[in-house]
């Protein structure tokens, strides 16, 4: 009930000095308010990139080269591969495996009529691409078994390479070249949205084989396998039995390490997760800064505030305050100044989150604070008010109330 | 039943580096409750030190001072806190009230620290203010209010605790003659109706208004007398002449 009251008087003596109060507590609005802005918007790509793998499921595998293993100790950088034929046996020899295609990625501009576009990569995939990345095909169709087997010049192209060529409402059947290669459209794949830098929706998708023709050979010997295994129980077994076939494959002898890199959907999580971990890490040594220079205005301001009502705590005591029931008020008021900082913060951090995902170009996902976040927040805006509050608030209670009384 | 106050062979030294200086030098006093006594002496005389002393706001040197029976010298800060808060209510000469608050709110400022629930603390301050005269001004600041209003809120917040004893320093050194005698008469009220009041003063006019002046000089009792009106209503408890304690005081006038 003190507490109370104490709570009362500390706001009435924050509004009596409003302008002081704002200004003292400006570095704890500016440090919370970048805490929670870079965290609202780490946090919706977090929840963007968990939302894209949780898309794609827990059963989903890549195998790809391992790049690492390229830059190698050996005295020639060996050229790896990954072949098409390795992607045969797998698909043949290993048990387990629901969904499967193969990927042989490239770089072609398109082209129609006289536009001309840089699309963000040209694929030739299986044709159970799409439910190997559970990405479905919005208009027309996907590419069939027989497009495969034909190695047919038919694409299936992303909603932004629609919009870049200015194929109108009606793409399907149209022609357009990708390359040298005059292909036709027979589908539009639904709108995904961008990902970490990585725009789903600016592809083009060819049958497996005639991205081979066009992009060369090369292209079938460095595929990237993607793959669903049936139940989430068997991808480690998956796992176990790609490693063993393409080790076998690879002639890769006992003690030497893989040439390829299979990942799972975990660790992909865990990469991305890591990344933007670290982000906030560096985000949060930065906020330490601005809460102890906070800290130290309201230390300054508590001061000042102490010195100016000495007659009043002279008062108080006389009429029956302790001295914890002076400490407790000063120190309610520096907490209420901290935490009245950190509302501030909070709400100027979400506006400014929500800022940079409107101003930048980039589909950043809806800045999204997470309640840890905000408790971090007043967690924080609490201790800095009581570290740099108990020393003037100390202060305020050792006073003499004779001396106190006397004070002009 | 023991004297309201007690105090026995009572030292403050101050140590002020190469000097100390004595600010109390052997007081005994012995004070009744209902007595209303007024505490004389020029500036330096110790008559604030005194009532530093009395109101607990400090404890002596040395000599012993009892208030109900306790012995004060031997209490801590907090318990002192507690002492002023139930047993004592300070009235001053600058009125001290807070500012930006309300009458209603400073009243009710000593029953916050002793830990009185709102309702209950709104009602025992409006009823204070009431028998100041003030129901009217309840919801005014200080800087709202004329000095003698200031001054009659300040004494409805030493009223509001209905403590042992009324303590005024100079209740009317910041106030007009006219004011001066409202406020006087307020004070003989509260007597009349059995409060215990201790007024320090250096006015010959406002130490009339007691029925016993103690006139101090350098730390000592110069003389305590009861004036003549104690013939007259005697209050609730006996009005005290001349006591045993205070004729260690060279000049002692039983009138």
């Amino acid at each position: 009930m003190v507490v109370l009251e104490n709570l009362r008087i500390a706001l009435a003596a924050l509004r009596a000095n409003g302008m002081r109060s704002l200004l003292t507590t400006l570095g704890i609005v500016i440090g919370v308010a970048a805490v929670v802005a870079v965290v609202s918007v780490v946090q919706g790509l977090q929840h963007l990139a968990t939302n894209v793998f949780e898309g794609v499921g827990a059963n989903f595998l890549q195998v790809e080269v391992n790049q690492d293993r390229q830059r190698g100790p050996g005295l020639i950088a060996k050229q790896l591969k990954l072949t098409a034929e390795d992607a045969q046996a797998v698909r043949e020899q290993v048990p387990g495996i629901r969904f499967f295609t193969r990927v042989a990625a490239g770089i072609a501009k398109v082209k129609y009529a006289d536009r001309r576009h840089q699309p963000g990569s040209v694929m030739g995939v299986d044709e159970s691409y799409q439910d190997v990345m559970n990405h479905a095909v919005d208009r027309g169709r996907f590419l069939s078994r027989l497009d495969l087997e034909n190695h047919r010049k038919v694409a299936v192209i992303g909603p932004k390479i629609v919009d870049k060529l200015k194929l109108g409402g009606q793409p399907l059947g149209k022609e357009i070249y990708v390359g040298n290669l005059p292909v036709i459209v027979i589908g539009v794949m639904e709108t995904k949205g961008q990902t970490l830098g990585t725009d789903l929706d600016d592809r083009v998708f060819l049958p497996f084989g005639t991205a081979v023709e066009l992009f060369g050979r090369a292209a079938a010997d460095r595929v990237e396998i993607d793959l669903q295994a049936a139940t989430t129980a068997q991808v480690d077994a998956v796992r176990a039995a790609v490693r063993r076939l393409l080790r076998r494959r690879h002639r890769l002898a006992v003690g030497r390490p893989d040439d390829f890199r299979i990942i799972v959907q975990d660790e992909l999580l865990k990469q991305i997760t890591g990344f933007l971990s670290g982000v906030t890490a560096v985000v949060g040594g930065v906020v330490a800064i601005s809460l102890l220079v906070g800290g130290i205005g309201i230390m300054n301001v508590m001061l000042v505030s102490v010195t100016e009502r000495t007659r009043e705590i002279g008062v108080r005591k006389a009429v029956g305050a302790r001295r914890r029931d002076i400490l407790l008020q000063f120190l309610i008021e520096a907490v209420a100044l901290s935490l009245a900082g950190g509302v501030v913060g909070l709400a100027l951090g979400y506006g400014l989150g929500a800022l940079v995902v409107a101003v930048v170009p980039a589909h950043l996902p809806a800045a999204h604070v997470p309640l840890w976040a905000i408790a971090l927040s007043f967690g924080f805006s609490a201790a800095v008010g009581i570290f740099f509050g108990i020393y003037p608030a100390g202060k305020a209670a050792r006073l003499d109330p004779i001396e106190a009384l006397r004070y002009e | 039943m023991p004297a309201l106050i007690e105090l026995a062979d009572v030292y403050k030294i101050y140590d002020m580096g190469a000097e100390k200086v004595h600010a109390l030098n052997g007081i005994d006093l012995l004070l009744d409750r209902g007595e209303y006594v007024a505490i004389m002496g020029a500036s330096g005389s110790g008559k604030s030190t005194l009532m530093n002393l009395l109101g607990c706001l400090d404890t002596p040197t040395s000599g012993s001072y009892r208030l109900n029976g306790v012995a004060v010298e031997e209490l801590d800060d907090s318990q002192l806190a507690a002492i002023r808060n139930k047993e004592i209510g300070f009235v001053f000469q600058t009125f001290n009230l807070l500012p930006r608050t309300d009458a209603l709110h400073n009243v009710e400022l000593p029953l916050i620290y002793a830990g009185m629930p709102r309702r209950e603390r709104r009602e025992r301050a409006s009823h204070a203010l009431e028998r100041v005269g003030l129901a009217d001004r309840m919801h005014h600041n200080p800087n709202e209010l004329s000095g003698g209003q200031r001054q009659r809120v300040a004494i409805a917040r030493a009223l509001v605790n209905a403590p042992s004893l009324l303590l005024a320093d100079e209740p009317t050194g910041n106030l007009d003659s006219a004011t001066s005698v409202e406020i006087m008469e307020l004070f003989d009220q509260l007597h009349a109706g059995g409060n215990t009041v201790v007024l320090v003063t250096h006015e010959p006019d406002i130490a009339a208004h007691a029925w016993r002046r103690v006139n101090l000089r350098d730390g000592m009792v110069l003389s305590d007398v009861a004036s003549a009106r104690t013939a007259a209503a005697p209050p609730a408890a006996s009005p005290t002449p001349a006591t045993p304690a205070t004729a260690a005081s060279p000049e002692v006038n039983a009138g």
